[in-house]
């Protein structure tokens, strides 16, 4: 395993290269400094556990570093770009190439079937419907859900919904997959699918991954964990 | 367009909000279509251009007054007109006063003035040869199934015969077509002799309802309405003569203004139909607020979001606008013919296609764009947190 994991690390620079990163919100007068210079690199093919007490800034910067929100301060470079100095159309066509998304409530959409929730970010790119079509059947298919394509988000379980979102996240092949408490609202029998899907992304298609959780078990599927407290970064190693 | 499933989806997330959306709209295009339509027909009358090359002359104070016969020989006389003809209203309808029939009396060279109306040869023959002959229009010969060489008692509500009776034996010796650019309602219209009115009615002789010329050169229009006028001034009988096109256009201002009529009870329904999918358009937006943070959260621009909502209303009206203009267009003839004709709604022409549609795009993004503006400058993080 570990051959295999030092091969897929590149020689040169991390993947994520983080300097001096703060963010702040303004509200009303006041200002509330969430993050404070955070200094982070990542190593691509790396899986990493991000944990710290509520309102400790992990969603901020999670949602920094996947380019939904740009930071006050500091740099993020992923992939040798600078995405904190990306305009608001530029990042949204970076993220559409390079990272996929995966949220507690799975973010489905409720109108569209499974197979076209899945298909959803290769509209943005220049294959036709078959080829789509395709791709999306082969993204359920590694999720285990072929024989659900057709089913909407409500006649689905809730692992199956998150299975459905980690698919439409892979579709578009990112090289960097964010999550934030993916297991977060699922029992623990669904949770350890989607936790053993995740590893397998990590280890068989070299997806570098950045989890945020509170489960201590979820960490375990991680190579490193990451502390953040009151927006500073403490980083232990895992057991 | 490969967007679509998406707009689709969106429109129909509430199904029961979305219906009952398009339901407001189709109604309210149903009306706009049978309104417009109405209007349309009452127009088109007057814009005939074959009407710009005659002139109508009728009594300088009220159409229904006649005017003498003896005119008939002066205006003849007057430079620049070609040839003169006359007509009288006959209020005529068949079996019963809802059938009305839109009936003339006509001096001989009547027909030949209106090169519109289409009546082959030889049956123009038998009519000029038969004191009680009549012409029709094929549409009205169709309504009641009248065929060359039937007898039929056309009544008048206004005039009775000599003999008392109010019912008019006609001869129909000839249907005609019309052509294209013929005004609105010839293809309904009866034709008889001035002659057999003349001398059977018991009101009298020698009047005259109103004269048609046709001019030698329709731009000296104005000139020759004045030497006709000049005839007659004044005499009792004082005239006003304007062209075909101007008088049509005044007899439907005096049935009053259709247009302001249509456009204040459309103007009305317009706008609660704003305000109602205005509401419908901004309630969807909200509820869809966290699905339009996934989509930018994936990638789509903000420019697209807009259009995509934009997309949405503008597609919420023309689904609802088509089919309430294409109720109107299969109900207006169906009434039509449902009532004999005393309803005459018409077939809707195809500018209130063009001003339907124009009105759907307008009215959907009207009510597109703040619920759009919205979803663009939509914040991903904010959103997806529920802020
Ligand atoms: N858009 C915002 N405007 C103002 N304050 C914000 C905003 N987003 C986050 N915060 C504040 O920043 C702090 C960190 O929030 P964040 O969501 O990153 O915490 P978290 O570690 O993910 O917490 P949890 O474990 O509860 O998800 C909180 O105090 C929060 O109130
Ligand atoms: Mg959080």
């Amino acid at each position: 395993m570990n051959a295999t994991l030092s091969e897929l690390k590149p020689s040169a620079a991390p993947l994520i290269e983080i300097r001096e990163l703060s963010k702040a919100y303004v509200r009303g007068k006041q200002k509330v400094e969430v993050l404070h210079h955070i200094d982070l690199d990542v190593a691509e093919g790396d899986f990493l556990a991000l944990m710290g007490p509520s309102g400790s800034g992990k969603t901020t910067l999670l949602n920094l570093i996947g380019g939904l929100d740009t930071p006050s301060g500091g740099s993020i470079t992923v992939g040798g770009k600078r995405i904190d100095r990306m305009k608001a159309g530029e990042l949204a066509r970076w993220r559409a190439a390079n990272v996929g998304f995966i949220f507690q409530f799975y973010n489905l959409m409720p109108m569209l079937s499974a197979q076209r929730n899945v298909e959803l970010p290769l509209l943005l790119t220049k294959l036709s419907r078959s080829e789509r079509r395709q791709r999306a059947a082969i993204a359920l298919k590694l999720v285990g859900l072929e024989d659900r394509a057709s089913h909407k988000p409500a006649e689905l379980s809730g692992g199956q919904q998150q299975r459905v979102a980690i698919a439409r996240a892979i579709v578009s092949d990112p090289a960097l997959l964010v999550c934030d408490e993916p297991t977060g609202d699922l029992d623990r029998e669904s949770a350890e699918e989607v936790l053993g899907l995740l590893r397998l992304l990590n280890r068989e298609h070299g997806k570098t991954i950045i989890m945020v959780t509170h489960d201590p078990k979820a960490a375990e599927f991680a190579h490193h964990v990451l502390h953040l407290d009151k927006g500073t970064l403490v980083e232990q190693a895992t057991a | 367009m490969k967007y679509l499933h998406l707009i689709w989806a969106a429109l129909f997330r509430r199904k029961a909000r979305t219906l009952l959306t398009l339901v407001s709209i189709i109604a309210a295009f149903l009306l706009f279509g049978m309104l417009d339509s109405v209007n349309a027909a009452f127009h088109a009358g007057s814009q005939s251009a074959l009407g710009a090359q005659r002139l109508v002359t009728s009594s300088r104070y009220s159409i229904i007054q006649p005017l003498p016969l003896a005119l008939a020989s002066r205006i003849a006389a007057v430079p620049g007109v070609e040839k003169v003809g006359h007509a009288n209203w006959f209020g005529g309808y068949y079996q019963e006063p809802k059938n009305v029939v839109f009936s003339y009396a006509i001096s001989p060279e009547y027909l030949d003035l209106y090169p519109e109306i289409r009546l082959p040869a030889a049956q123009r023959k038998v009519f000029d040869a038969t004191q009680t002959g009549a012409v029709v229009g094929r549409v009205l010969a169709r309504r009641y199934g009248w065929k060359i060489g039937d007898q039929i008692p056309l009544n008048s509500s206004i005039f009775p015969m000599k003999n008392g009776s109010k019912a008019w034996p006609m001869d129909i010796v000839g249907i005609f077509d019309v052509s294209k650019d013929a005004a609105n309602g010839l293809d309904q219209a009866l034709f008889f002799h001035w002659k057999y009115f003349n001398e059977a009615n018991a009101f009298g002789s020698g009047s005259v309802g109103w004269y048609i010329e046709k001019l030698a050169n329709p731009a000296q229009a104005d000139r020759v309405a004045q030497r006709i006028d000049a005839l007659s001034a004044n005499s009792p009988n004082e005239t006003k003569t304007q062209t075909e096109q101007a008088f049509q256009a005044s007899f439907v201002k005096q049935i009053g203004n259709i247009g302001l009529i249509v456009g204040a009870i459309m103007g009305a329904v317009f706008f609660t139909l704003i305000l109602l999918t205005g509401n419908t358009m901004a309630q969807g937006v909200r509820e869809r607020t966290s699905e339009l943070a996934v989509l930018k959260t994936l990638g789509f621009s903000s420019r697209s979001v807009l259009a995509m909502v934009l997309a949405e209303s503008v597609l919420l009206l023309l689904i609802g606008g088509l089919i309430g203009l294409g109720i109107a267009a299969v109900l207006g003839p169906a009434v039509t013919r449902g009532s004999g004709g005393l309803v005459n709604l018409p077939a809707l022409p195809p500018s209130t296609w063009v001003d339907g549609i124009a009105v759907m795009v307008v009215i959907g993004v009207l009510v597109g764009t703040l619920p759009a503006w919205r979803a663009m400058r939509l914040n991903i993080v904010d959103a997806l947190t529920g802020r």
